[in-house]
């Protein structure tokens, strides 16, 4: 089986322009959407109490959000969860009840009202650990986005590693700017995933790049342009099939996972399929603006060379 | 050029083998068990106890499957958990208060695996079930707490070597006395200088006074709220192990936090309840000169506060605390003389000193003996003293019932909290959705791998069923090494087991695709492996190590559940540079490296009609 052979290298750069317009365009949105809507950010860091009960029968929602107003929780989101039998219950942070005591009266409440309702998990979160998490969230981000820019600069040059990290930022505003748009929920498993694509998504950079150096050196007469839409071609059936292999898991997370892992392979998806596209037709355009060249990447082999050549 | 020297398939071939063992515990499940250890230091547990506890079991008819005895409990097996909860109960009334008595789960694997120290990875919370907290130490609590200490401790300095004042108070964070005069603030300096290391003197004069503010030195703040963790961590220690739990995780987290982790804990309502509580005990004098009435109007005398006696009426306490619950070493219920419930305690050397003291100075005065919960103070009772009591040995009796007195006993036994604490996180999972995790987690992983198998062996034919058992070898380093560092497994750290998968395909990938490549540009099938691995290395290693770098920022800044994935993801970049390099190549060499090949079978390649590289 080969799926990709092409005669002519594809001139990704070409499209550069349609394609900045594009992401520009989309990234401009995604900024707008957590601008005026903002992410629905989960317990994890507003602070707060999230329930999961069971019940061996359909649940009534209505009868439990009135049980819930009656103990003086009025304002508590009551919702289905996976089967029409489980439902999950969102309760605000309170100031007056610190520690966990919150879920115990709740519980109690529902227990009088059907003994055979389970529960299933429980999960408080304070309001100062809640801004510790987001903040340690955000540290995270930098810290992997310098460290990125940081090894690329040292590994090929400061061009490569700042042309990888926008297309990589590219990836993860999209991401967020998904998360806000359709509102789904924000919890710490996605932001874990975003940081793994942060990750992930430079091994496609890294690759182009790694063939561009070496095009360098093997196409000696070759322009910048063609060496990169070379490098980008050469690369292309590697980059479809390990992140159609990476994808094929991240399904099988979608399909198996259950609740608890679908926010996450759901961020992974729009950063695989953005990653694909950022890394070809972001990163490269970015390279050749800010004026990449020969001399960048294959200054320290030269030398040698004009000795033996003389 | 394609062969490895003999050492290098021994060393592939040994870890391949030690993958499998460590691997390998992981599959036999467990089955629940007892578990006994001891709680004080003079109760053992020993082949004697075993014995008995074998005959009791005998005696009850039920039938155990197997019995650990070590230095630091007695585990027995159960086949069943009815029969567990059954033995349970018996057992704990067999033993007696000296010994935990705790619901455990034991791994099924072969006695001579656990031996070689190949152990089941340990479950997380979220996959067996249990409660997790995060409790933060009110530091401000924990502050005012010994300030008021001090003051006391002042005070009795001052009378001791007899230096008159006006009075002493505590202003937020500094304690002021005011003096008389110059003369005995100077006295008193010098005094409190010797004996008080910790704290910072500082002389002033307001409104024609002479004032000494006094402050705790700032190396001796820190000091305080570390031992104040310290201390909360070990009084935490002791209630969970009243509560019986087996395995319980009680740590440190940051300056102020303690994490702790109950496994298996079902009534989380009376867990948290037993951590949350912060009872002490305070031993101070009841005010009988004060006026009651105009107490109950509004105006409490300074220096004392209004109370209610447990079923009697109220009365006006004195604010000086004369002895904390933390001179307690002993609490059990009890009755008195009169056949009424009540608890008795027994005091270390120094609260035995001072009680002795108290009660000898007091004699037919009405001492109250509060009991602090949360915010919450109750006078349990007030008695006259009749005598001197010494001994350290005292009785309280109040109007309790034999219930409350044996709550009493266990919250002042369990010992007091040097600091209030606050549960500022709390995870609790049921068992039946900790079980249906496991399975989701492991389906993930399983129909993930399967898909990618079937893909890359169809893409790549040999060369890809080669890739496919590389990354099989893979998972099975990455189990086996979570196994040896016997690391906690959670849901997340079971996805981040399925993204390596998908992650670790990407090296393989890149060989093959360099192998075609190679091919396409006219290499002969040997020399097109050998530049193939050779080639794909750079990029191999350089992708790698990007993934590496998100991963350890997840590590360093992540919290609880991110860091279970960031510590699987870290751990399988490393197994994949081993299993996709050097796994698949020796499988390779072993299979194409010593003969001629006509063609790398790596599946039917497009050649081009003509070259691309004539630039």
């Amino acid at each position: 089986m080969d799926f990709f052979r092409f005669e002519r290298d594809i001139p990704f750069t070409r499209w550069g322009k349609l394609s900045m317009t594009f992401s520009l365009i989309i990234s401009i949105l995604a900024i707008y959407s957590l601008v005026t809507k903002g992410l629905n950010l989960a317990v994890d860091f507003t602070g707060g109490t999230v329930m999961e009960i069971s019940y061996q029968q359909p649940a009534d929602l209505n009868k439990t959000r009135k049980i819930l107003a009656d103990i003086g929780m009025p304002d508590a989101i009551v919702q289905n969860f996976g089967t029409s039998r489980d439902v999950m219950i969102r309760l605000p942070a309170k100031a007056e009840h610190t520690g966990g005591n919150l879920s115990e009266a709740v519980i109690a409440a529902l227990k009088k009202d059907d003994p055979s309702v389970e529960m299933r998990r429980v999960e408080f979160v304070g309001p100062q650990v809640g801004d510790e998490l987001l903040e340690n969230g955000l540290l995270a981000m930098l810290f992997v986005s310098m460290g990125i820019v940081a090894y690329l600069a040292f590994r090929f040059e400061w061009k490569f590693g700042v042309s990888c990290i926008v297309a990589n930022l590219h990836d993860v505003l999209i991401i967020l700017g998904c998360f806000s748009f359709f509102q789904w929920e924000f919890d710490l498993t996605v932001l874990a995933a975003v940081l793994a694509i942060l990750g992930y998504s430079v091994n496609e950079s890294v690759v182009i790049s790694d063939r561009v150096r070496e095009n360098f050196r093997k196409l000696r007469k070759a322009d910048v342009t063609r060496v990169i839409n070379n490098a980008i071609t050469e690369t292309m059936s590697r980059t479809i099939i390990t992140h159609g292999s990476t994808q094929l898991v991240v399904v099988s997370m979608l399909l198996f996972g259950g609740e608890a892992l679908h926010n996450f392979a759901l961020a992974l998806t729009i950063g695989i399929l953005f990653g694909i596209y950022s890394s070809i037709m972001i990163a490269s355009p970015i390279l050749i603006l800010l004026g990449a060249k020969r001399e960048d990447l294959v200054k320290i082999e030269r030398k040698p060379q004009e000795e033996a050549v003389p | 050029m394609n062969r490895y020297p003999l050492w290098k398939y021994i060393v592939i071939a040994v870890s391949i083998l030690l993958g499998l063992l460590y691997t390998l515990p992981n599959f036999f499940g467990e089955s629940p068990a007892v578990q006994i250890s001891p709680l004080r230091t003079d109760a053992r547990t020993d082949a004697a106890l075993l014995q008995r506890l074998e005959q009791v079991l005998n005696q009850q008819n039920l039938p155990y499957s197997g019995t650990i005895l070590e230095a630091t409990g007695i585990k027995i097996r159960f086949a069943d958990t009815d029969t567990q909860i059954k033995a349970k109960d018996i057992l704990s009334s067999e033993v007696g208060s000296d010994y935990v008595v705790a619901l455990n789960l034991l791994p099924n694997s072969p006695q001579w695996m656990r031996h070689i120290g190949a152990l089941p990875m340990y479950l997380g919370l979220d996959l067996r079930g249990g409660v997790h907290f995060m409790l933060q130490v009110d530091m401000e609590g924990a502050l005012t707490k010994s300030l008021d200490r001090f003051s006391a401790d002042l005070r009795s300095t001052l009378r001791e070597q007899r230096i008159p004042s006006a009075g002493i108070e505590r202003d937020r964070s500094k304690i002021v006395i005011r003096f008389r005069d110059e003369q005995a603030r100077e006295k008193a300096i010098t005094e409190f200088g010797k004996a008080f290391e910790d704290l910072a003197f500082q002389s002033g004069d307001a409104g024609g006074e002479a004032r000494l503010t006094i402050s705790i030195k700032p190396e001796a703040l820190v000091r305080m709220q570390n031992t104040a963790v310290q201390r909360n961590i070990t009084t935490l220690r002791n209630r969970v192990n009243e509560l019986g739990v087996a395995e319980p995780i009680i740590q440190q987290a940051g300056a102020d936090r303690v994490i702790v982790q109950l496994p298996g804990v079902q009534d989380t309502a009376k867990a948290k309840d037993i951590l949350g509580r912060t009872a002490t005990l305070e031993v101070r004098m009841v005010d009988e000169e004060g006026d009651i009435d105009a107490a109950l109007r509004g105006s409490v005398p300074p220096g004392t506060e209004l109370f209610t006696e447990r079923g009697g009426g109220p009365l006006l306490v004195k604010k000086q605390i004369l002895l904390t619950g933390d001179r307690i070493t002993d609490a059990q219920p009890g009755f008195d003389q009169d056949h009424q419930p009540a608890v008795h305690l027994t005091l270390d050397n120094n609260g035995s000193r001072i009680f002795k003291q108290l009660t000898r100075n007091n004699v037919g005065k009405r001492m109250a003996i509060l009991l602090v919960e949360k915010n919450l103070t109750e006078v349990v009772t007030a008695p006259v003293i009749r005598e001197e009591i010494g001994g350290g040995r005292v009785q309280i009796s109040g109007k309790m019932s034999s219930i409350e007195a044996r709550d009493v006993a266990l919250l002042l036994r369990a010992g007091a909290l040097a600091a209030p604490m606050e549960i500022v996180e709390e995870r609790t999972i049921g068992p039946s959705l900790g079980a249906e995790n496991i399975s989701k987690g492991f389906n993930s992983t399983l129909f993930g791998f399967l898909a990618v198998a079937t893909f890359i062996m169809a893409y790549y034919s040999a060369i890809g069923v080669i890739s496919v058992v590389a990354l099989a070898v893979n998972l099975l380093f990455l189990i086996g090494l979570l196994s040896i560092l016997q690391a906690t497994l959670t849901l997340p750290g079971m996805a981040g087991m399925a993204l390596t998968v998908g992650m670790a395909i990407d090296a393989n990938v890149l060989i093959n695709e360099r192998i075609r490549d190679e091919i396409r540009h006219g290499a002969s099938p040997q020399a097109a492996i050998h530049a193939g691995y050779e080639r794909a290395w750079d990029a191999i290693i350089d992708t790698n190590l990007t993934t590496l770098l998100a991963g350890l920022g997840l590590m360093i800044f992540g919290s609880g559940p991110i860091k279970g994935f960031a510590i699987v993801l870290c751990l399988g970049i490393l197994t994949t540079l081993f299993s996709a390099v050097t796994v698949s190549r020796a499988m390779v060499n072993l299979l194409y490296g010593n003969r001629k090949l006509a063609r790398v079978p790596i599946g039917t390649i497009k050649m081009p009609k003509k070259s691309n590289h004539k630039y």
